[in-house]
């Protein structure tokens, strides 16, 4: 009986040196982690859940800034031209400029003269692109934009004097004398509201007037915008170029506030998420000991049980990483459409480092009981004392 | 018996108590932090937001057209309106005078600044640095250099409101080679330069003045053309569009008390005799979806915090009963029901949670003060009435943690837990 059994034995160990010595190894990661399912999903679920919290602030954290500029262009141009001395642009200028912004942003040329009403009144006209306009100088609120010729928008100060009762008038400029109708008006709280505004084909055929103004929204960093300026600069000498500080600076503080706001709330975040994963995972080793123990006994050297536990750990981080990644990217996705109106742009460039965070906290929470462990006799454990 | 029990959990257990415990107060200041940053960020992004300029403008009712091109006036100086500079300290006796940041006053005139024997056509704008004005008993500064935190003096030194010095702009002093502290001859006086201003728009080429010297130069004391007002607002919604006129009495009470842009605008108007208030489109209508985006961000970012602390909470307290099988066995073996060895697990967490949730929440008020100090140069008010949100939220999800382990210690068999075999 005895023999058998140890023939047994011997033929199971015979067995075992041929396999491979990997193969134990994933059968006992496999096995721990069928086995104790509960505990393993529980571990794996906090592990989840902090990669995708710490994915999500990461590609907010990264995006915010380019969803918030975007929010910044609706208040208009943050680069003017103008030409130097007062003289008009050169007539090919907005080409120009439409080929150095090269899609990234919008151009509106602006025209102006003061002309007088039928009454001598003086008046400023300026002559403008209608469609570029509504694209840059969005908060201009206007009852109805021109559509055909000699038809003006009259700003809403303007209109009481130049057309009470929305009836047609005379401008005459320099003995030029154009009929206008009002198409609808405009008001803005500011300068707009003493002018009318002419289509620029019109304002030009009446004044021969070329615009000497345009007001640039350049979309971009503030390295990107003042590479623009530069590049504006050189391709058209005739004008001054200058930056709107008011726009410029007032959005650097609004960005630069908000991102350092959202890093410490990141920071927060991907801190308690990390302390929560540690705690489960730690109370999950520890739990463990007897494992531990048991392997002690049966011979197990140091190496193979910190390997053991150290894979265990890597595999459960990566897994979490990849699972919360893809989570995360969904849940910046979510709050990109509810806040932003626009899907924040997956960035993969961040998974590297989701995935190191994830695997440093897991080896750190496997290591550190597995450390106290290791100095206590297996007798001592197995005991249960 | 029942206090004994807790008692002596928490003498004798004090390394796995001081675990959960410092989960729950991590979790606690987290959430408090956020909360409080959360509550807080409108009104401090709303400030950074009035760096963009003033969202109100005040100008007199009778006022004749503006024929201003690049910020040069073309409309002689003494035709259309004026308001009065009496009436401007009555803006901070409005009901929202504590939502105006500041105002500044503007007085473009037209003069000749005599150079070497030539004779050139400048505007001269006169307006407040940063001078003193009382209302009632309240003092407060006004004036430029808040409501135009761009504007700067490049090179010298802002101008005091009663001298007779002026600030030239950036592209007049260059093209008239002055330096600062020259002496220029305006409309028959002699000025000194203070410093040289760049504004980036018409400024640079003006002469900015005092505004107590620019009345004098026109001839009108008191006179002001129009005022700037910074405000802080509310972003515009359906109800803020309406006219006043058409609204019911308790409507109108709302949209009165209300900060928005035309309600406050509605008050100046009020306040200041002869004069008509409008919101400056551009800043008033962009800063109220820049301030929303902003405060959804903070806001949704708040929820993940919560989320993440009530997780970490969870785990902790989870993983705590977790490791005091044994304990339950003995007990369940000496007879104790199950009611009776749940509310003991209650009893302590709750004992945990409102330690854990009062340190957690001074900590968490440090921490926002701090990030106020860091990031806003200014504090961030924590109200009192968070303690007790706090503290509820820190007891439910500390039971609600505990809950699904409770439940699953105290449904196990004593045998098996005394023999260690689960």
């Amino acid at each position: 009986m005895s023999t058998g059994v140890s023939q047994s034995a011997q033929e199971v160990a015979a067995g075992r040196a041929q396999s491979p010595h990997t193969s134990m190894l994933v059968r006992m990661l496999v096995r721990a982690a069928v086995l104790r399912r509960g505990r393993a999903a529980a571990a794996l679920l906090a592990m989840v859940v902090a990669a995708a919290v710490a994915t999500a602030m990461l590609n907010l954290y990264v995006d915010v800034q380019a969803k918030l500029r975007h929010e910044f262009r609706n208040y208009g141009a943050n680069i003017i031209l103008v030409g130097k001395d007062g003289a008009s642009l050169p007539a090919d200028a907005r080409s120009r400029v439409e080929s150095v912004l090269a899609g990234r942003g919008v151009v509106a040329p602006f025209a102006l003269v003061v002309s007088r009403t039928s009454d001598g009144q003086p008046i400023v006209v300026a002559g403008t692109d209608f469609d570029r306009v509504r694209q840059l100088d969005r908060w201009w609120s206007v009852s109805n934009w021109p559509s055909a010729q000699q038809q003006a928008l009259v700003g809403v100060r303007a209109a009481s004097v130049v057309s009470p009762k929305n009836r047609p008038f005379d401008l005459s400029f320099q003995g030029h004398v154009i009929h206008l109708t009002s198409a609808g008006t405009v008001q803005s709280g500011a300068a707009e509201d003493s002018r009318v505004y002419l289509s620029l084909a019109d304002f030009v055929a009446w004044t021969g007037i070329q615009p000497s103004t345009m007001e640039v929204a350049a979309t971009g960093t503030p390295e990107e915008i003042t590479a623009i300026m530069r590049q504006l600069e050189q391709a058209i000498p005739a004008a001054d170029v200058r930056p709107v500080r008011q726009i410029m600076e007032g959005e650097a503080r609004v960005l630069g506030k908000t991102r350092a706001t959202l890093l410490a709330a990141a920071a927060l975040i991907i801190l308690t998420a990390a302390l929560s994963v540690l705690s489960t995972l730690m109370g999950w080793v520890f739990d463990r000991r007897r494992d531990f123990a048991i392997m002690k006994a049966l011979g197990a050297s140091e190496r193979l049980l910190n390997g053991f536990f150290a894979a265990e750990a890597a595999g459960l981080g990566a897994t979490g990483a990849v699972i919360g990644f893809i989570l995360g990217i969904g849940i910046a996705a979510w709050i990109g459409r509810v806040n932003f109106h626009a899907p924040v742009v997956p960035r993969f460039s961040i998974l590297p480092f989701v995935l190191a965070g994830s695997m440093v906290v897991t080896l750190l929470s496997a290591i550190l009981p597995i450390s106290l462990l290791r100095r206590v006799q297996p007798a001592v454990i197995l005991r249960g004392e | 018996m029942f206090a004994r029990l807790v008692y002596e959990s928490f003498r004798r257990q004090k390394r796995r108590k001081l675990l959960a415990g410092a989960a729950i107060t991590l979790g606690v200041t987290v959430a408090t932090a956020m909360i409080a940053v959360a509550t807080d960020i409108g009104d401090k992004i709303n400030r950074e937001l009035r760096t963009i300029g003033a969202n109100l403008l005040i100008t007199p009712q009778e006022d004749t057209l503006d024929v201003e091109i690049g910020g040069v006036n073309l409309k002689p100086p003494t035709d259309g309106a004026f308001l009065s500079e009496a009436d401007l300290p009555k803006i901070k006796g409005t009901f929202w005078h504590n939502n105006i940041t500041g105002f500044a006053p503007m007085l473009p005139v037209s003069v000749a600044l005599q150079l070497d024997g030539k004779t050139e056509k400048v505007t001269l704008l006169g307006t407040y640095f940063a001078k003193r004005v009382a209302f009632g008993k309240e003092e407060f500064n006004t004036g430029v250099r808040s409501t135009y935190p761009w504007w700067r003096v490049i090179s010298g030194t802002w101008p005091d409101d009663s001298s007779r010095n002026v600030l030239l702009g950036e592209r007049l002093a260059a093209r008239l080679a002055m330096k600062t502290g020259d002496e220029i001859v305006v409309s028959g006086r002699e000025l000194q330069v203070s410093g040289i201003l760049s504004t980036g728009s018409g400024e640079d080429d003006q002469i900015v003045a005092p505004l107590s010297l620019a009345q004098e130069i026109l001839g009108k004391p008191g006179a002001v053309r129009r005022v700037y007002v910074s405000a802080l607002t509310k972003a515009e919604d359906a109800l803020a569009r309406r006219d006043p006129k058409s609204m019911s009495g308790p409507v109108y009470d709302r949209w009165y008390c209300s900060p928005y842009p035309q309600s406050i605008a509605f008050q100046l108007q009020e306040a200041i005799p002869h004069s008509h208030a409008e919101q400056i489109r551009q800043v008033a209508q962009n800063e109220g979806a820049v301030l929303t985006r902003i405060e959804g961000l903070i806001f949704l970012v708040t929820l993940a915090a919560l989320f993440a602390s009530a997780l970490a909470v969870s785990a902790a307290m989870a993983t705590a009963i977790f490791e005091r099988r044994a304990e339950v066995g003995l007990m369940k073996a000496l007879g104790a029901g199950r009611l009776a060895v749940a509310s003991i697990f209650f009893a302590e967490a709750t004992l945990l949670a409102l330690i854990g949730g009062l340190v957690g929440f001074g900590a968490g008020s440090l921490l926002a003060y701090q990030i106020g100090r860091s990031i806003f140069n200014s504090e961030i008010a924590i109200p009192p009435v968070l303690l007790p949100v706090i503290l509820a939220i820190a007891v439910i999800v500390t039971f609600a943690g505990s809950a699904a382990a409770i439940s699953k210690a105290v449904g196990l068999d004593p045998v098996f837990a005394l023999r260690g075999e689960l």
